[in-house]
């Protein structure tokens, strides 16, 4: 034992050696192979990247390198090696003491990762007592030491606190903390900040590169994120349906992607040059086959373009080495790779012309939403008690015309919800005005709502598993709509307009009978849009309603909402986190945080100069599939402050880059107007402003061309 | 209610249902202990339903006082097979008729009690604050009474009767029953798919009776047949106590209670109407494991 550990701390070789790894799942109705001919090769300090739509397989990749693969999974073919031992030949003993001090691996949920029940530092110093038998006192020093590594604020109150009592991106901090305590060779992160919001993962993302860079450590990054990627690895595994179809240097794959299933994706990423109606997004036609339907040869075949009977469908197709001199800088599982025409292959959608807008529909006026919080304490009962406030919304002011696109953006608790439910009625508004096709709906509840006012004013939701009743047919739930708002009242009448909203969902009309769990996400987020429009809405809201999606599912649905909107001239308000997607369809933006407009204009006068400091952090928290952008990098210090205490001056005072002083703290900035309807609310005087360079640019090559 | 029935139409419903119930019959094979439990039911719902062809005599005729097991009448030839009891009544043909008394009367006393904590723990978890307050507490209240204490207020002012019995139960367990279906609301009336609801004008009843209930009926459908097996032991409780079905009925309860003075020497008059519940309640458990673990799988 002792010997092999001398081995292993001298080794000098690849971290990580797995060789085509088969990984299988075994249920009732017998074998399902998770993951089919997985190889990698990781060195010292390198990272590697492992993309792929859900159910591709990729967690799965993860947990055997673990060998935590539950009690109904095995792997039934392949080696992995960990510097350089096989790891199938070590005890379950040796595996214990490899998992955690050797391979460490974080999680998406931080919450689920840490013990709620016992604090922080206990939490910590049981790595290096367990893994290097070190004392409590020595437990200590060190556990502190790496909480300052993470760049968490006063780590001796964090040894202190349990894990609900910091924040989502503090608790993100402490298990990489506690992952790092073991000092591992290897670090698996399965989606490590996608429960995250955009301006906390730009700093994990930062602290993960800057960790590696340190101690010298492997990473092997999940995601599905492809513009996280480009920004963390050096390599990367494209994979679909279990396989990995293209490998290689990052920029090989993104620069000249050779995979049609790895064209598809980028056709699906609202890149910053992709426009709604110049160069739509292109989704990829079909579904992902179930592990049990895989088609024989390229599991791609039935969804790609490019198929050819007798060639893509006949064996399993091996890896193929793109760039003969280097076998590991690009390979690619494709039978017609070296036959296609790349440049061509790159799917262009149809063009569009712009929707012509209306007449304002919607107008908010000074709005206001506050929820009362009693204090119930005992000594609350004592004292007399406080009602404290919590200010969701304060003075949102814009308009939206009709056929427009408003995109509300905001990381989480900064209200947008919270405006939604406003809107919907399903609370009302503390002060000021909302007025929807001319008439005050803001102080009115749902109940108070005529069904017309109730059928104009629709809403598309963002999970899609919770969207729809489980338990009704999605017929049903449809012609409820429909009869409710007095559309169509006779029963055939009713049916024929269902089977046309299906249509224009394009689901198939089968799906009539069927009941939610029989449909995958983006069909049920179909349904939900079919819902939403069933009663002839002049407006609907979409609160992230392509968030829980994959890429290219979320590509299909985004389509679908602007070609319904086209075509039936609804004024959209797209309430979303991703900027990327904003950019992508929204006419105006509408800036939150902390219930407060920060800036508001044309989507072109928020993606450009003059910026809110906060848009400006967020625009390059974003991360962006494409090399051949250049962005400016700004990493906010500190956490979202609490609702329930926000600061007494501008909201974003204190994690602003740019704060002036005191004048940033004490007072609340009025909106100054850069254009007409383009409003940034800061002190920083507009001219200052308008000096800011922009965060995205073309690099100078792509720029020329 | 009308609304409801609109909704979905009939030739769909009849369809599902049907394979629902197929399909749920063949999960249910899969577990061995559902299977167990639901032969050890099956068994005792075809006794009730069969009694009079199956009892060898009239369970109130008198044939011969104490009789040993397996003794065989000397009139009709018979063989009481497990003995007579203090009047001289057959115990297995009492045991056989009185099955339908427990039959009839737990699965009514669970469905009213079912009926009012639904109602009540909808109510509670959709409209919580005054609402729920109140109701809780009511709850509260009547769960912290000792349920025994309880059935003997209620029966020896109503008078013991079928009637009575099912309205004591259903008093006793329904803050129980209110308990978990407010759980489940708490949780439910959160899902987007409410909102919806909520937003297109639905009216509170509806949302709850349709948005809400049938997406609990999981975990309530386990609990129904768990609380079965309770309630039957709580009507034998109640026979024992002489607060059951007014003699000369029989009624297994009742004919514990005969027995008991004369355990020691005549043991088979308690012993075969225990072996009757105990197998019966743990019918109704096994059941509700087997489909919880079904549950679960999937």
């Amino acid at each position: 034992m002792s010997n092999d550990a001398n081995t292993q701390d001298t080794w000098e070789g690849p971290v990580l050696e797995i060789d085509g790894l088969c990984i299988s799942y075994f249920v009732r109705s017998g074998e399902i192979p998770a993951v089919v001919d997985f190889s990698l090769t990781l060195a010292p300090g390198e990272s590697v990247g492992l993309v792929g739509e859900s159910g591709c397989g990729k967690s799965t990749v993860a947990l055997a390198i673990m060998r935590y693969m539950g009690s109904n999974g095995g792997i039934v073919g392949g080696t992995v090696k960990f510097k350089g031992r096989d790891m199938a030949e070590m005890s379950e003993e040796e595996l214990r003491q490899l998992r955690g001090s050797q391979i460490a691996m974080i999680y998406q949920e931080p919450m689920a990762a840490l013990n709620p029940s016992v604090t922080i530092g206990k939490q910590l110093m049981e790595v290096p007592m367990i893994h290097k038998d070190a004392l409590p006192a020595e437990a200590r020093k060190l556990a502190i030491q790496m909480l300052a590594d993470v760049h968490l604020p006063d780590p001796e109150r964090v040894m202190d606190a349990y894990p609900h009592q910091i924040s989502g991106g503090q608790q993100q901090r402490v298990v990489i903390a506690m992952a790092l305590l073991g000092e591992p060779a290897l670090l698996l992160l399965d989606e490590p900040t996608t429960a995250l919001d955009v301006t906390v993962e730009a700093g994990i993302v930062e602290l993960i590169a800057e960790l590696s860079r340190k101690f010298n450590t492997s990473l092997l990054y999940i995601s599905h994120n492809l513009g996280l990627m480009l920004e963390v690895c050096d390599r990367i595994g494209v994979m679909y349906s279990g396989e990995v179809v293209e490998s290689g240097h990052i920029d090989s794959i993104f620069e000249w992607p050779k995979h049609p299933y790895t064209h598809g994706l980028f056709g699906c990423i609202p890149l910053p040059h992709a426009d709604k109606n110049a160069r739509p997004l292109v989704a990829i036609p079909g579904q992902l086959p179930l592990p049990h339907e895989r088609p024989t040869g390229c599991n791609f075949g039935p969804r790609c373009n490019f198929f050819e009977e007798g060639v893509c469908n006949t064996a399993q197709i091996a890896m193929e080495a793109v760039d003969t001199d280097d076998d590991d800088a690009h390979q690619v599982r494709c039978k017609r790779w070296s036959d296609l025409d790349h440049e061509a292959v790159i799917p262009k959608g149809p063009e569009h012309a712009p929707v012509e807008l209306g007449d304002f529909v919607l107008e908010i006026d000074s709005m206001q939403k506050y929820y009362e919080v009693h204090d119930t304490s005992v000594k609350a009962m004592f004292t007399g008690g406080s009602v404290k406030y919590v200010k969701a919304n304060e003075e949102l002011n814009f308009k939206a015309r009709e056929g427009e696109t408003v995109a509300i953006v905001g990381e989480s608790g900064c209200g947008k919800s919270t405006f939604a439910k406003v809107l919907m009625g399903l609370e009302t508004a503390t002060d000021g005005n909302v007025r929807h096709a001319g008439k005050e709906i803001g102080g009115m509840a749902v109940k108070d709502r005529s069904p017309q006012q109730l059928g104009s004013l629709q809403m598309v939701f963002q999970n899609p598993n919770d969207t729809l009743n489980p338990s009704l047919t999605i017929g049903s739930q449809i012609s409820r709509v429909i009869r409710k708002f007095g559309v169509e009242s006779d029963p055939v009448k009713v049916r024929e307009l269902v089977l046309k909203l299906l249509d224009t969902v394009k689901l198939p009309r089968e799906f009539e009978w069927r009941k939610p769990r029989q449909l995958s996400g983006g069909q049920k987020q179909r349904v939900g849009i079919a819902r939403a429009f069933a009663g002839n809405p002049s407006m609907v809201i979409a609160d992230e309603p392509i968030s829980a999606l994959d890429v290219s599912v979320a590509a299909a649905v985004t389509e679908l909402l602007m070609d319904i909107q086209r075509e039936s001239k609804t004024t959209l308000l797209f309430i979303s986190h991703d900027l990327s997607a904003v950019r992508y369809l929204a006419d105006r933006v509408v800036v939150m945080y902390l219930g407060q407009i920060m800036e508001r204009g044309t989507t072109d006068e928020v993606f450009s100069p003059p910026y809110h400091p906060y848009t400006e952090a967020l625009l390059s928290a974003v991360p962006i599939a494409d090399p051949s952008v250049n962005k400016r990098r700004i990493v906010l210090e500190g956490n979202l402050p609490s609702v329930m205490d926000p600061p007494k001056g501008c909201p974003f005072s204190t994690r602003c880059p740019r704060h002036l002083g005191e004048i940033c703290d004490t007072r609340v900035p009025e909106v100054q107007f850069n254009a007409d309807r383009h409003g940034i609310a800061c002190h920083i005087d507009m001219n200052e402003l308008r000096k800011v360079e922009p965060v995205i640019t073309l690099k100078e090559t792509a720029a020329a061309e | 209610m009308t609304e409801l029935s609109k909704t979905i139409t009939p030739a769909e419903s009849t369809g599902t249902a049907f394979m629902r119930a197929l399909k749920s019959f063949t999960l249910l094979k899969e577990s061995p202990i559902a299977m167990v439990g639901a032969g050890l039911v099956a068994f005792w719902i075809l006794v009730a339903i069969f009694a009079p062809l199956i009892a060898p005599f009239d369970p109130l005729a008198i044939i011969k006082p104490f009789a040993k097991i397996a003794t065989v009448d000397a009139k009709s030839g018979v063989t009481m097979w497990l003995g007579g009891d203090n009047l001289g009544r057959d115990i297995l043909s009492r045991i056989i008729w009185g099955s339908r008394t427990v039959l009839i009367y737990a699965p009514l006393a669970t469905f009213t009690a079912y009926v009012v904590g639904i109602m009540m723990g909808l109510a509670a978890g959709y409209h919580r604050g005054w609402w729920d307050t109140i109701l809780s507490r009511i709850g509260d209240i009547v769960l912290s009474f000792p349920v025994l204490i309880l059935y003997i207020i209620v029966i020896a002012t109503f008078g013991a009767s079928g009637f009575n019995i099912v309205i004591a139960i259903t008093f006793a367990s329904a803050p129980g029953i209110m308990r978990i279906v407010r759980g489940l609301v708490l949780d439910l009336r959160n899902r987007d798919y409410v909102a919806a609801a909520q937003t297109r004008g639905e009216s509170a009843l509806y949302v709850m009776l349709v948005e809400i209930l049938p997406n609990a009926r999981g975990p309530l459908i386990v609990d129904a047949c768990v609380r079965l097996g309770y309630v039957i032991i709580t009507i034998g409780v109640l026979g024992f106590l002489g607060l059951g079905l007014p003699p000369p009925d029989p009624d297994w309860g009742g004919m514990i209670n005969e027995g008991r003075k004369m355990a020691m020497i005549f043991p088979h008059m308690t012993i075969m109407p225990c072996i009757a519940i105990s197998s019966l309640v743990l019918g109704f458990n096994l059941l509700a494991d087997g489909l919880r673990e079904i549950s679960l799988r999937d």
